[in-house]
C-alpha cells in the first residue's frame, strides 16, 4: 500500500468532479486528498488526487478514470521525478502576552507566515510537502490549534515534461 | 428558427432512428407534440421500464442503437433498472428524459429528479442539456459514445425550456464529435498479437472462452474460423451464446455455474485459455484461483479496465475482437490439429451430456427442446431470468449471433417480455419467442397492453412452475428445503391474456406441447402459452457459488447411471 499522486486533466464541465469522486467511492478506492482548479488550458481543469492502494488497485484507478468520457488524461505523477506542495492554514489560540513570540519563531523556522492576528488568535500559513506540514502541526499543537485547513496535495513533474490535453 | 424539440427529432433522424419506445408526461409534451407528425415511429409502452428494455432488445437484435423516451421524475426513475441492465451487458441505448425547466432546477420542483446524478453509475455517460444550442452536438455525441468502443447506455436529460426554446437554425451536416477524453482503441498491439499467436501454436490443450464482446463486435465468423484452424473447442458465456452454432462439433456450450460438465472440465484441464470479449465474471469462474489453473491466458477486450480486473492474463490485448481475430487468422496456418486433446474433449462430451428425465412428464427442458426442433434455424429467443433462462441457454439450439437475447450481467427479471417487443421491431420477419418464468413475466405483464395495441406478434411461453424457481432451487440445495416466500399462487395467464384481447392457451401434458407451440407460432398476432411444468425441477449441472467449476452438482438422476 503506497500513496500515489494522480494528475487528472478533465473537461471543465458541471458534474465532472462528482463523476470522478463517485467512481472512487463506488469502486472502493480511498481518496487521501483532492485538489481541483482551472489549469493552463482553456475549458480544462486539473484534479490532483492522492490515493493509497496496492499495485492492482492503483492500476484499476487509472483505467477506470480513463474510461470517464470527460477525463482527458491521467498520469500517476509519483512514477516520475516531481515536485509536490500542500498549503495549510492553522488558527491558534494566542492570547496577548502569552506565547505569541514562540509561535512566531516556530513559524519563522518553517518559513510560514502569520497572515492574521486577532485579539486572541493567530493564523499561520504554511506551504510544503506533507512531512513539513505534519511537523509544524506537531510543534504548534501544544499552543492549541483551534482550526486547521489543508488544500490537498498538488504536484507537477520536474523538468520539461507536462501533462497536456493534446488534440 | 427551430425549437429544441424539433432539433431533437431531426437529430434522431440524422442518426437513423426509426423507432422510439416511450411514455409521455408534462415536461416532454413539446417533444411529443413534435413526434405527432414526425416520420419516426413511436411505441407507447405501459411502463417506462418496458420502454428501455424494448430499446435494449431492439439494440441486441439489430446491432443498432435503441432509443427510449420518458418524462421527468417518476418516468425517468423508472428507466434506472433498464439503464443498469444495458450497462452491465454493454448495449448501445440512448435514453431521452424530460426535465423541469432550467429556472426550477435544484428547487425540488414538481416531478424533478436529479436523473443525471442518479444514473451516473449505470450509464456510460450522461448529459444535462442546459442550452438548446448544445442539443444538436450532444445528440451526436450521445450516439457516438453509445455505439463505439465498449458500447453502453447514454442518457440525455432535456429541460422543458430547452425543448421549447427557439433558436436560429444552424443546419447542415455537423462535424464528427470531437471528444478529447474519448478515443476507443480498435487495433490490437501487433507485438501482443504475435505473442498470442505463438502461445496458441505452442499450446497442446487450447480452448476458447468467448463472451458477449464477440457478438457486439460482429466477430462470430472470425471466431469460428480461428477455432476450426486450431481445432480448438469453444465454450461461451451466457452472453456469448450464438457466436458459434450449438451444433458445431467444436462447440462445448456454456461454461460456469450452469455450464455443461464438458465445458467446465475442458476449461479446468486446458493449458491455454483464449478469452475473447469476456469479463471473468464470478458466475463463470467460480473460485477464481481454481479457474483454468493450468492455463496460460490470452485476453482480448476493447475495454482496458477489464484486462487484469479479475484475472491477470499472460497476453493482454486491448482492441476490437473482430480486428484482432482477423490479424491472428492471417498468422495462423490452415490446420493445426490436437488429436489427443480433441479426443479427450469428445469423450467428456459423450460421457457427460446435458440431460433431464425423459419420463413423459412435462419437464421444462422438453419444451425448449421441442421449440428448437420446430423453429429450426429461425427465430429469436428472448429469456426472462431464473431457471427458465438457464434452461433456455442449455437446451435451445442456437444457429447465429443475435438470436439470443437475455439479461446477463444484471439478471433483470421482467426484462424479457418488453425486450421481445424491441426484437420484433428490429427483425420483423423473425418469429420472436419469449421463454419466461411465471415470476418474471409478472414483473412486466402490463406490456400485454402494448403487444395487443400494436399487434406485436411475440409468443410468450411461460414455463410455469408456480415458484420463483431459481431461488427455490437454492433454498432446496443450500437452505434445507426451507421455501421461504418463493411459492407463487396459481395464475390463469390464459385468461389474463384474453382480457387484453390476446390469444392464449394452457398446456398441462407433455404430449400436447408440440401442437401447442405450433399453434402459437402459426398465429399471426401475439400469443401467450401457459405451460404447467414439473414444479420442482432443478437446473443442473450447478457449481455452488464460490466453488471450483470442476466440482459440479450434476443432479440426482445421474446417480444410477454408470459412467
Ligand atoms: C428484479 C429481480 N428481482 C429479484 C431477482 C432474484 N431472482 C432471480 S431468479 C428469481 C426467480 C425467478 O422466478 P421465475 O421468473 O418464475 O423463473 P423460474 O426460476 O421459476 O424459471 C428471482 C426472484 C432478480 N433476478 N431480479
Ligand atoms: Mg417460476
Amino acid at each position: 500500500m503506497t500513496a500515489h499522486i494522480f494528475s487528472v486533466l478533465v473537461e471543465d464541465s458541471p458534474g465532472v468532479l462528482s463523476r470522478v469522486t463517485g467512481l472512487f467511492s463506488r469502486r472502493g478506492f480511498n481518496i487521501e486528498s483532492l485538489a481541483v482548479g482551472h489549469c493552463e488550458q482553456p475549458d480544462t481543469s486539473r484534479i490532483t488526487i492522492v490515493v493509497t492502494g496496492n499495485d492492482f488497485q492503483i492500476e484499476q484507478v487509472k483505467k477506470q478514470l480513463n474510461k470517464l468520457i470527460e477525463v482527458i488524461k491521467v498520469i500517476d505523477i509519483s512514477e516520475y521525478e516531481h515536485v509536490e506542495r500542500e498549503l495549510a492554514l492553522i488558527k491558534l489560540k494566542a492570547e496577548p502576552g502569552s506565547n505569541r513570540s514562540e509561535i512566531m519563531q516556530i513559524a519563522g523556522i518553517f518559513r510560514a507566515k502569520i497572515i492574521d492576528v486577532g485579539n486572541e488568535t493567530l493564523v499561520v500559513e504554511v506551504t510544503g510537502d506533507s512531512g513539513k506540514i505534519a511537523a509544524i502541526q506537531d510543534l504548534l499543537s501544544p499552543y492549541g490549534i483551534l482550526e486547521l485547513v489543508r488544500t490537498g496535495k498538488i504536484a507537477l513533474q520536474r523538468g520539461s515534461s507536462t501533462v497536456c490535453a493534446g488534440r | 428558427m427551430k425549437s429544441g424539440a424539433q432539433i431533437l427529432i431531426e437529430g434522431l433522424k440524422e442518426q437513423g432512428v426509426d423507432i422510439i419506445f416511450g411514455y409521455p408526461g408534462g415536461v416532454v409534451l413539446p417533444i411529443y407534440d413534435e413526434l405527432y407528425d414526425a416520420d419516426i415511429r413511436h411505441v407507447l409502452v405501459r411502463h417506462e421500464q418496458a420502454a428501455i428494455h424494448a430499446a435494449d432488445g431492439y439494440a441486441r437484435a439489430s446491432g443498432r442503437t435503441g432509443v427510449c423516451l420518458a418524462t421527468s421524475g417518476p418516468g425517468a426513475c423508472n428507466l434506472v433498472t433498464g439503464l443498469a441492465t444495458a450497462y452491465m451487458d454493454s448495449i448501445p441505448v440512448v435514453a431521452i428524459t424530460g426535465q423541469v425547466p432550467t429556472s426550477l432546477l435544484g428547487n425540488d420542483a414538481f416531478q424533478e429528479s436529479d436523473i443525471t446524478g442518479i444514473t451516473m453509475p449505470v450509464t456510460k455517460h450522461n448529459f444535462l442539456v442546459q442550452d438548446a444550442r448544445d442539443l444538436k452536438r450532444i445528440i451526436r455525441e450521445a450516439f457516438h459514445i453509445a455505439s463505439t468502443g465498449r458500447k453502453g447506455p447514454v442518457l440525455i436529460d432535456i429541460p422543458k425550456d430547452v425543448s421549447t426554446a427557439m433558436i436560429p437554425d444552424v443546419d447542415g451536416p455537423g462535424e464528427q464529435p470531437r471528444l478529447r477524453g474519448y478515443k476507443p482503441k480498435y487495433q490490437g498491439h501487433s507485438k501482443m498479437i504475435q505473442r498470442a499467436v505463438d502461445l496458441l501454436l505452442k499450446a497442446e490443450r487450447p480452448i476458447i472462452y468467448a463472451g458477449g464482446g464477440v457478438i457486439l463486435s460482429d466477430a462470430s465468423r472470425e471466431l469460428v474460423t480461428l477455432a476450426e484452424r486450431m481445432c480448438m473447442p469453444v465454450s461461451t458465456t451466457l452472453m456469448g451464446l450464438g457466436c458459434i452454432p450449438t451444433s458445431h462439433p467444436l462447440n462445448l456450450g456454456m461454461l460456469g455455474m450452469h455450464g455443461t460438465e464438458y465445458a467446465n472440465y475442458a476449461i479446468t484441464e486446458s493449458d491455454l485459455l483464449f478469452s475473447i470479449g469476456v469479463r471473468f465474471d464470478d458466475r463463470v469462474t467460480g473460485k477464481i484461483e481454481a479457474f483454468a489453473p493450468h492455463a496460460k491466458i490470452i485476453h482480448i477486450d476493447i475495454d482496458p479496465a477489464e484486462i487484469g480486473k479479475n484475472k491477470q492474463p499472460d497476453v493482454p490485448i486491448v482492441g476490437d475482437a473482430k480486428s484482432v481475430l482477423l490479424e491472428m487468422i492471417s498468422k495462423i496456418p490452415e490446420s493445426c490439429p490436437h488429436p489427443e486433446w480433441s479426443e479427450r474433449v469428445e469423450s467428456w462430451k459423450k460421457n457427460h451430456p446435458l440431460r433431464f428425465q425423459e419420463d413423459g412428464k412435462l419437464h421444462p427442458q422438453y419444451v425448449i427442446k421441442k421449440l428448437a426442433e420446430i423453429l429450426g434455424k429461425k427465430g429469436i429467443i428472448v429469456s426472462e431470468v431464473g431457471q427458465n433462462q438457464m434452461w433456455a441457454a442449455q437446451w435451445f439450439s442456437f444457429t447465429r449471433p443475435r438470436q439470443w437475447i437475455s439479461s446477463g450481467g444484471l439478471g433483470t427479471m421482467g426484462y424479457g417480455f418488453p425486450a421481445s417487443m424491441g426484437a420484433h421491431f428490429a427483425c420483423p420477419d423473425e418469429p420472436v419467442v419469449v421463454l419466461a418464468g411465471d415470476g418474471s413475466f409478472q414483473m412486466n405483464i402490463q406490456e400485454l397492453g402494448t403487444v395487443a395495441q400494436y399487434n406485436i406478434p411475440v409468443k410468450v411461453i411461460i414455463l410455469n412452475n408456480r415458484f420463483l424457481g431459481m431461488v427455490r432451487q437454492w433454498q432446496q440445495l443450500f437452505y434445507e428445503h426451507r421455501y421461504s416466500y418463493t411459492e407463487l399462487p396459481e395464475v390463469h395467464f390464459e385468461r389474463i391474456a384474453q382480457a387484453y384481447g390476446i390469444e392464449a392457451a394452457t398446456v398441462t401434458r407433455a404430449s400436447d406441447v408440440e401442437e401447442a407451440i405450433k399453434a402459437a407460432l402459426a398465429h399471426p398476432g401475439p400469443y401467450v402459452l401457459d405451460v404447467r411444468v414439473e414444479r420442482e425441477e432443478n437446473v443442473f449441472p450447478m457449481v455452488p457459488a464460490g466453488a471450483n467449476i470442476s466440482e459440479m452438482i450434476v443432479g440426482h438422476h445421474t446417480e444410477h447411471e454408470e459412467e
